[in-house]
C-alpha cells in the first residue's frame, strides 16, 4: 500500500498535476488528472484511478456475474444479469458443439428463472454480452438467500485478498457467492447465520466508503479482534486476475466443494 | 413594460432585501429518491425541485438507441399545485422547450459516448416554483447524474442574472422576472469555463449584455460550490480526507 495517495473526489476535481496516466474513470486535461466520478482517487506508480461510489452495473470481459435466465430461444438463453444489457448464453456452450436445437431440450439445463453463475466471454459497444458456464466453478445455483447490492460496493465487499467476505463467512457459518455485477447468494445452514450475514452484508454496503469497516463488522458479528485473516490458497489456472475477480472464484469454488461433498 | 412599483429601493435593496449580487438561499440534498440511481433535491429561493435520474438502462423504443453513444433524455415538469393558480399537468410549450434546453444544457458535460445503445432519463419535477426553475432544475440535475455515478467532465452549475430598474442584477425571482427588464438563465461548467445554455428574454444593452453574463457565471460559481459541498456531505459526511484503513 505503500506510495499510494488517495482522497475523495467528485466529478470535475482536480486530482494530482503532473506526468501520471489515467487509468479508470480519469481523464487527462492539459497537465491536470480529473476525476470523472464521485469515489477516492488513488494515485499509484503506475497511474491514477478514481473508485467510484455509485453507478449501475456495466459488464467488462471476464466478469463472474450471478445472472437470471429470463428467456431462451431455440439457439440461446437470455441472462438478466443487473445492467443494461441482457446477456447470451449459447446453447453450444452448454450442449457442445453437436447442439441441435430439435434434439436437445434446453430447458433440461436452464429452465426460465433459474439462477446461474458464468462468465463474461465477450463483450464491446457493438453488442450485447456473451456468457459461458463452461468453467468448472459455473453453472446453476440450486440454492441460498438473493441480494442485490450495489456493484460498485463489490470489491469493498470482498475486502483486502478476501478479508471481509471471509471474516463474514467464518462469523456466520456461510457461504457467500459475490457477482461482479451486485447480486449475492448467502447459503447457510442455520436461518439465523444467513440473516447474519445478510445483515452485515448490508451494512458493508451503506458504509463502504468509510474506513474501519472490517473493525465494525467484526463488531457486528462479536468476532474477536486477534486472528488476522489467513492468506486463500491462490488460484490454481487461468492467467493473473484482479485481486476481486480472484476471491469471488475462489467463493464459487468453495461453493462448489461443498456441493460436492452432500 | 410598465413598472407598477420599484423594484430596488432607495438604499440599494431588492424585494426580497437582497443586495444585487446576492444569490437566493440554496440548499441541496442528494439522494432523496431511493428508487432512482440518482437523485438530487434543490431548494433555490421558493422554488423547491425534484431530479431523478435512471440509468443508463435500456432503451424503449429500441429505435431509438445509438449505436455510438448514449442518449440523454430529459423531462421539466411542473406540478400542477407549483404555482397558485392551478397548472394544467399536460405538458406545455414551454415545459417541452426547458426540457429541450435543459438536455442540451447537460449534454456537454456527460461522456455519452461511454454507454453506447443505452439510454440515461432525467426527469425535474417542480414542486414549487419562485422564477428561475430552469436554473434550479439544470443545477439539481447535474447533481442527480453525478449521484449515478455517470461520467462527467464537469458538474454543471446554473443561474440567471437580468436587468431590474436598469440595474444589473443577480438570480431574479418570480416578480423581478414578470415585471423586471431583462432575464438571462445561464449554465456553465466552471473547471472547463464553457457555458452550455444562455437564454435572453428582453432587451440589454451589449455592455449590459456582457456585465450581465459576467454576473451570471459569478453566480454559477456560487452554486458550483453548494454543489461539490451537498455532494460531499452525502458520500463522505463531514470527513474531507481519507483516512487509511489500519489492516
Amino acid at each position: 500500500m505503500h506510495e499510494i495517495k488517495r482522497r475523495y473526489v467528485i466529478p470535475g476535481d482536480k486530482i494530482v498535476e503532473g506526468n501520471f496516466r489515467p487509468l479508470m474513470n480519469v481523464i487527462k486535461s492539459g497537465n491536470a488528472l480529473i476525476a470523472t466520478r464521485i469515489g477516492i482517487a488513488e494515485t499509484g506508480r503506475d497511474g491514477v484511478k478514481v473508485i467510484p461510489l455509485s453507478g449501475v452495473y456495466l459488464p467488462r470481459v471476464n466478469d463472474l456475474v450471478i445472472g437470471k435466465i429470463a428467456d431462451h430461444s431455440s439457439l440461446s438463453w437470455e441472462v438478466d444479469i443487473n445492467s443494461c444489457f441482457s446477456a447470451h448464453l449459447p446453447a453450444q456452450d452448454v450442449f457442445g458443439r453437436d447442439f441441435s436445437p430439435a434434439r436437445d431440450d434446453m430447458t433440461k439445463h436452464f429452465a426460465i428463472g433459474d439462477m446461474i453463475t458464468a462468465r463474461i466471454v465477450a463483450f464491446d459497444r457493438t453488442r450485447d454480452p456473451m456468457l459461458t458456464v463452461q468453467d468448472r466453478d459455473l453453472g446453476k445455483i440450486p440454492r441460498g438467500e438473493l441480494l442485490r447490492i450495489s456493484a460498485t460496493r463489490v470489491p469493498r465487499l470482498i475486502g483486502k485478498r478476501g478479508s471481509m467476505i471471509q471474516t463474514i463467512e467464518q462469523a456466520t457459518q456461510t457461504r457467500v457467492l459475490i457477482g461482479q455485477n451486485g447480486i449475492v447468494v448467502v447459503t447457510g445452514r442455520s436461518p439465523e447465520g444467513v440473516n447474519l450475514a445478510v445483515m452485515a452484508i448490508r451494512m458493508v454496503e451503506d458504509e463502504a466508503h468509510t474506513a474501519n469497516l472490517t473493525q465494525r463488522i467484526k463488531g457486528l458479528l462479536n468476532v474477536p479482534d486477534t486472528p488476522p485473516p489467513q492468506e486463500r490458497s491462490p488460484l490454481s489456472a487461468g492467467a493473473p486476475k484482479p485481486a476481486e475477480i480472484e476471491s469471488t472464484i475462489d467463493e464459487v469454488e468453495e461453493e462448489l466443494e461443498v456441493e460436492g461433498e452432500k | 413594460m410598465s413598472q407598477a412599483r420599484n423594484l430596488i429601493d432607495e438604499t440599494g435593496k431588492r424585494i426580497d432585501g437582497r443586495g444585487f449580487d446576492e444569490l437566493r438561499n440554496v440548499k441541496i440534498t442528494v439522494g432523496p429518491v431511493k428508487n432512482a440511481d440518482g437523485s438530487a433535491f434543490i431548494e433555490f429561493g421558493k422554488n423547491k425541485i425534484l431530479a431523478a435520474v435512471y440509468g443508463p438502462r435500456e432503451v424503449h423504443p429500441k429505435h431509438m438507441a445509438l449505436p455510438d453513444r448514449c442518449v440523454l433524455r430529459c423531462r421539466y415538469h411542473m406540478s400542477p399545485f407549483s404555482t397558485d393558480t392551478r397548472k394544467n399537468p399536460a405538458p406545455s410549450r414551454r415545459e417541452v422547450e426547458i426540457s429541450k434546453v435543459m438536455r442540451e444544457a447537460l449534454e456537454p458535460a456527460l461522456m455519452l459516448q461511454d454507454y453506447p445503445r443505452a439510454a440515461i432519463d432525467v426527469y425535474v419535477e417542480v414542486l414549487q416554483s419562485d422564477g428561475g426553475s430552469r436554473c434550479a432544475g439544470i443545477t439539481a440535475a447535474s447533481v442527480a447524474l453525478a449521484d449515478a455515478g455517470i461520467s462527467m467532465h464537469d458538474l454543471v452549475a446554473s443561474c440567471a442574472a437580468g436587468k431590474v430598474d436598469n440595474k444589473i442584477v443577480l438570480d431574479i425571482n418570480d416578480e423581478e422576472d414578470k415585471e423586471g427588464q431583462a432575464d438571462m438563465p445561464v449554465a456553465y461548467m466552471p473547471r472547463l469555463e464553457q457555458v452550455t445554455l444562455l437564454q435572453l428574454d428582453g432587451r440589454l444593452a451589449p455592455e449590459q449584455f456582457n456585465e450581465c453574463l459576467d454576473k451570471a457565471i459569478g453566480g454559477c460559481k456560487m452554486v458550483y460550490e453548494i454543489q461539490k459541498q451537498a455532494l460531499m456531505q452525502k458520500y463522505f459526511g463531514n470527513e474531507t480526507e481519507l483516512k487509511e484503513e489500519t489492516q
